[in-house]
């Protein structure tokens, strides 16, 4: 056991945990932040998508040694300033982009990652920048519409 | 043939946009997402989420073996067996049985019984964590003796259902036609790919029953295998629903094994015990959509008219019956496609191999059957000279035309308006001739080898396809009539209005379309209706959450409750219900209506004949795709889908554009890359890594175009919306392919290897089919250490 410091969705905490501990797991059984999903355990489907530094990961590759000193973001810290729903999860809710919810965490943190770069409505470049998060329910079209909508309105 | 003379006139549907608010389907915008912030916040429970102190893990070993006797579990002596669980038949209380329509698959494969299916469950062990279940695990021996499987449906004889229907003389009738063509079409294995995996926990009760929570799309399924498994009564067993993170029918019927798994565990543990897939056992262990063989043979006249199809349908049950009779049932009344023929022959029959059980999966056989029927009618329509638009207009049902169960199609019969709309929205025909025209340029200019078609300038070729299909909304036959659901509404001493179903959310959207029903029914607002939980402590048996039957069935049981829950406060009262309940649940307490299914009114089938509305109405879906086929490598993109979908009426536009969207690109995917792969009876691709689903990258822009022919046979009239789109959406990108190339893939997924192949004028190499052996499958089945 080793102890790893890191800010948590603007918050310090501190875990003793073996360093290959998956932060996946750290995330949902240690620290009792359920809301960031596992589909595959292998990097492929991104439900397990969080912000490292500011850059969307995949928790499940990611050993909590890695996570020492750095900033993390998940699903439960997007709203911010008290409010329920950030403009990024209201487009998601308006546009009917979240159906059966379990890559909906994941795919709302590839989203985030890609606004806060500055990206735009252009279609191509959302889906370039979701292309690792998979989504059974949707289609795809009301997600790339949200993330648009979500691009242009104000942040 | 249809009676010409009595012809019942076109119920005009009417055409919505995406996005369009249309007057009187709802009062004002469509309300949200019920569970939507929860899901968007993380907030939301799915089964993994869920936390009970002191909770075990469970774990199942299953076979090796295709098919082999199970001669003994060895268990290591050196390992503390103390610290664990093991559960075997032996301890099974009840019967040894999955409940489902036959009774052939036990829940764990006996001492000396028989092995049937690679990954079969064998035995259970429990640990309190993950490090001593993984050490448990390894301390188990298996030890089998070898039989001889089967893996070609065609040569095995145990044949779980057939089906016949007949309709004129179609022998007759082909020795006449103008023009006769034959084909045949193979599809293969697909996984439901919920991204949420399959997750059961179960926890004992003091009464000796037990509470299960879990993924799962229909939990009196689960509960009738609970108690007879268990030898449980109705209070014993509880099923709650935990949050679903998809299902498409793959948490149909397996949920009922992995409750049972994990129940018997908890039962002997004495405690909690979770059971929690990963994706590699999902995919190794549980149900797939049934591969199938269809032959069709088909007579048309000069002009286009069907005279005659012959049709035969082989499908792979795999080991166990599982839902096998009903699938291949809904195959063979929809095998034709939406087309008049006087004289039809559908043969149909599905055979036990030792693979894994095949199950539902969004279309539940006339996925299989339509990309048939589309394929080779856009064949027929290319021998013919003939624009796969004008055949399609030339056959297809009007109402007043009769299907070959017998049925006359009544009312909301929509197919024409569907097929012109995805035509005209999609520019069919304008994008063929330019295809045609390009194609032409390239012909006898090639540079492959044996192809006419790849250029130095042209490395990609762009063409246009289209289809055109049905899905009879609900169960199939008289399935609704012996379902006989209840769906309750409540209106609570506290002045609470509570919806009570077994309907499950599963993404669909059953948590916000029943509330809205029911809104409007009473005249409240939509926050006013709430909606219990998926307990069956608590909620009736309103059916399984299958067969795109929630909103129009389910959903048509709750507006008549509404509205008898409505008059029997208003006569009370004297008031308006909205103004009035409060009132009256003071006065008077709490009132609950229950509604039973009534048979819709002139809907009959003859299960002994087959004959009969198979289905009350059907739901219409046309589609037009525009791909993009890279001649050198055999790449598809596919870039844009037109879908049109008449769905009766729309309930809540968002969400039904949401379902034709998703199924669409699951077509898609069916069409182009999801493939599985076996060797002897074991799945090959059987990870996320290797069986490929679309990303956003692969996914065309799909538009939808919600036409509405209202069903008048329910409260609402809407129909079914889940499982329509997958019907059409790959026979309209193999026959895109075909316009782009000039060759038909007739085996899905049109794969890069099968479309080179066809390029360049050789049979592809023969796909791993469960029958593959010998010198296809020497590479790989070192790996696989059979060594048989």
């Amino acid at each position: 056991m080793t102890t790893y410091r890191f800010t948590l969705d603007a918050a310090a905490v501190e875990v003793d945990v073996p360093g290959m501990r998956r932060l996946l797991d750290v995330l949902r059984e240690d620290l009792a932040l359920t809301g960031t999903k596992e589909g595959c355990g292998e990097g492929e489907c991104g439900a397990c998508t969080v912000l490292l530094d500011g850059l969307a990961v995949v928790s499940c590759l990611v050993p909590i040694c890695q996570v020492d000193g750095a900033v993390v973001a998940t699903v439960e810290g997007l709203a911010q300033g008290g409010r329920a729903l950030d403009p990024l999860q209201t487009a998601f809710l308006e546009t009917g982009a979240a159906q059966c919810g379990i890559c909906t965490p994941g795919m709302l943190m590839a989203a985030r990652a890609y606004l806060d770069a500055g990206g735009g409505q252009d279609e191509d470049a959302i889906r370039d920048a979701i292309a690792g998060n998979l989504c059974r329910c949707t289609g795809y079209t009301k997600i790339v519409e949200a993330i648009a909508r979500a691009a242009g309105g104000p942040r | 043939m249809p009676d010409l003379t009595t012809r019942i006139e076109p119920p005009g549907a009417v055409v919505i946009e995406p996005g369009a608010i249309v007057p009187g389907r709802a009062r004002g915008a469509p309300p949200l997402r019920r569970e939507g912030p929860d899901k968007l916040t993380g907030a939301a429970k799915y089964a993994d989420d869920l936390v009970f102190p002191g909770a075990w893990f469970g774990a199942t070993i299953r076979s090796t073996d295709a098919r082999a006797t199970f001669v003994a579990l060895e268990l290591d002596p050196a390992f503390d067996w103390s610290s664990v669980v093991v559960v075997t038949a032996a301890d099974i209380p009840g019967e040894n049985i999955v409940s489902s329509i036959k009774s052939d698959q036990p829940i764990l494969v006996p001492i000396a019984g028989e092995i049937r299916h690679h990954a079969e469950p064998l035995a259970l062990i429990a640990a309190p964590d993950r490090a001593t279940l993984r050490a448990a695990r390894h301390a188990v021996r298996v030890r089998t003796e070898r039989l001889a499987p089967v893996f070609d449906p065609l040569a095995s004889d145990h044949v779980f259902a057939a089906y016949e229907l007949a309709a004129g003389d179609p022998d007759a009738a082909i020795a006449t036609a103008d023009l006769v063509l034959e084909g045949e079409y193979r599809v293969g294995h697909a996984e439901q790919l919920y991204i949420e995996n399959n997750a059961m926990i179960a926890v004992p009760a003091d009464d000796g029953g037990v509470t299960v929570h879990g993924s799962l799309q229909c939990p009196y399924y689960v509960h009738a295998a609970l108690k007879r498994g268990l030898a449980m009564d109705d209070a014993q067993a509880r099923v709650v629903q935990a949050e679903t993170g998809g299902g498409f029918g793959g948490k149909e019927d397996y949920p009922s094994v992995i409750a049972l798994h994990a129940a018997l565990l908890a039962g002997k543990a004495g405690r909690p015990v979770r059971m929690i897939y990963e994706r590699h056992e999902d995919i190794t262990a549980t149900t797939k959509r049934h591969p199938a063989i269809v032959r069709h043979r088909t007579g048309v006249t000069r002009d286009g008219r069907l005279v005659a199809q012959d049709i035969e349908i082989v499908m792979d049950g795999g080991a166990y019956c599982t839902l096998t009779p009903v699938v291949l049932s809904r195959g063979a009344i929809h095998a034709g496609g939406p087309y008049r023929c006087p004289n039809v022959r559908i043969r149909a029959r599905a055979t036990r191999t030792n693979t894994p059980p095949n199950g539902a999966f969004r279309g539940f056989g006339a996925p299989q059957v339509e990309f048939a029927a589309e394929t080779h009618l856009n064949r027929v329509a290319e021998a013919l000279g003939m624009s796969p638009f004008e055949i399609r207009r030339r056959n297809v049902y009007l109402p007043g035309d009769t299907t070959p169960t017998g049925q006359v199609l009544r009312d909301s019969v929509a197919a024409e308006e569907v097929l012109e709309r995805a035509a005209e929205a999609g520019e069919f025909e304008h994008l063929r001739a330019r295809h045609g025209a390009a194609r032409a340029r390239r012909a006898g200019s090639g540079t492959v080898p044996g192809s006419p078609l790849r250029t130095d300038r042209e490395r990609t070729a762009s063409g246009v396809g289209l289809a055109l299909g049905w899905h009879g909304a609900g169960f199939t036959g008289s399935g609704e009539v012996k379902l006989a659901s209840t769906a309750s509404l409540e209106l609570t001493a506290e002045g609470d209005i509570r919806i009570l179903t077994a309907a499950t959310e599963m993404g669909q959207g059953t948590r916000t379309v029943f509330p809205q029903l029911v809104a409007e029914a009473l005249d409240v607002p939509f926050e006013a209706v709430e909606v219990a939980p998926q307990d069956t402590a608590f909620v009736p048996d309103s059916g399984p959450t299958v067969a795109s039957r929630t909103t129009m069935v389910v959903g048509g049981l709750l507006m008549k409750a509404a509205r008898r829950l409505r008059a029997g406060v208003e006569m009370t009262t004297g008031g308006t219900f909205a103004a009035t309940y409060r009132d009256f649940a003071r006065v008077n307490g709490a009132l609950r209506v229950d509604q039973r299914f009534e048979p819709y009114p002139g809907v009959g089938f003859d299960d002994a004949t087959y004959r009969g509305d198979a289905y009350p109405a059907f739901g219409w879906a046309a589609c037009v795709a525009t791909v993009d086929v890279d001649l050198d490598t055999g790449e598809v993109h596919v870039r844009d889908v037109v879908a049109a979908d008449d769905i009766g009426r729309v309930i809540h536009p968002v969400l039904a554009e949401g379902q034709v969207e998703g199924g669409t690109l699951q077509a898609v995917g069916y069409a182009t890359i999801e493939e599985i792969k076996l060797i002897d009876g074991r799945y090959l691709n059987d990870r996320l890594a290797t069986y490929i689903i679309p990303t956003a990258l692969d996914a065309p822009r799909i538009t939808t175009i919600l036409v509405e022919a209202p069903f008048s046979g329910a409260p609402h009239g809407a129909k079914g919306v889940g499982e329509l789109p997958m019907d059409v959406g790959a026979p309209a990108v193999v026959a895109a392919i075909a316009d782009a190339t000039g060759v038909w893939i007739t085996d899905l997924p049109a794969s890069p290897e099968r479309i080179l192949a066809a390029l360049a004028g050789v049979p592809a190499v023969a796909p791993l089919r469960p029958g593959a052996s010998g010198s296809e499958t020497t590479a790989a089945s070192g790996s696989a250490g059979g060594g048989r």
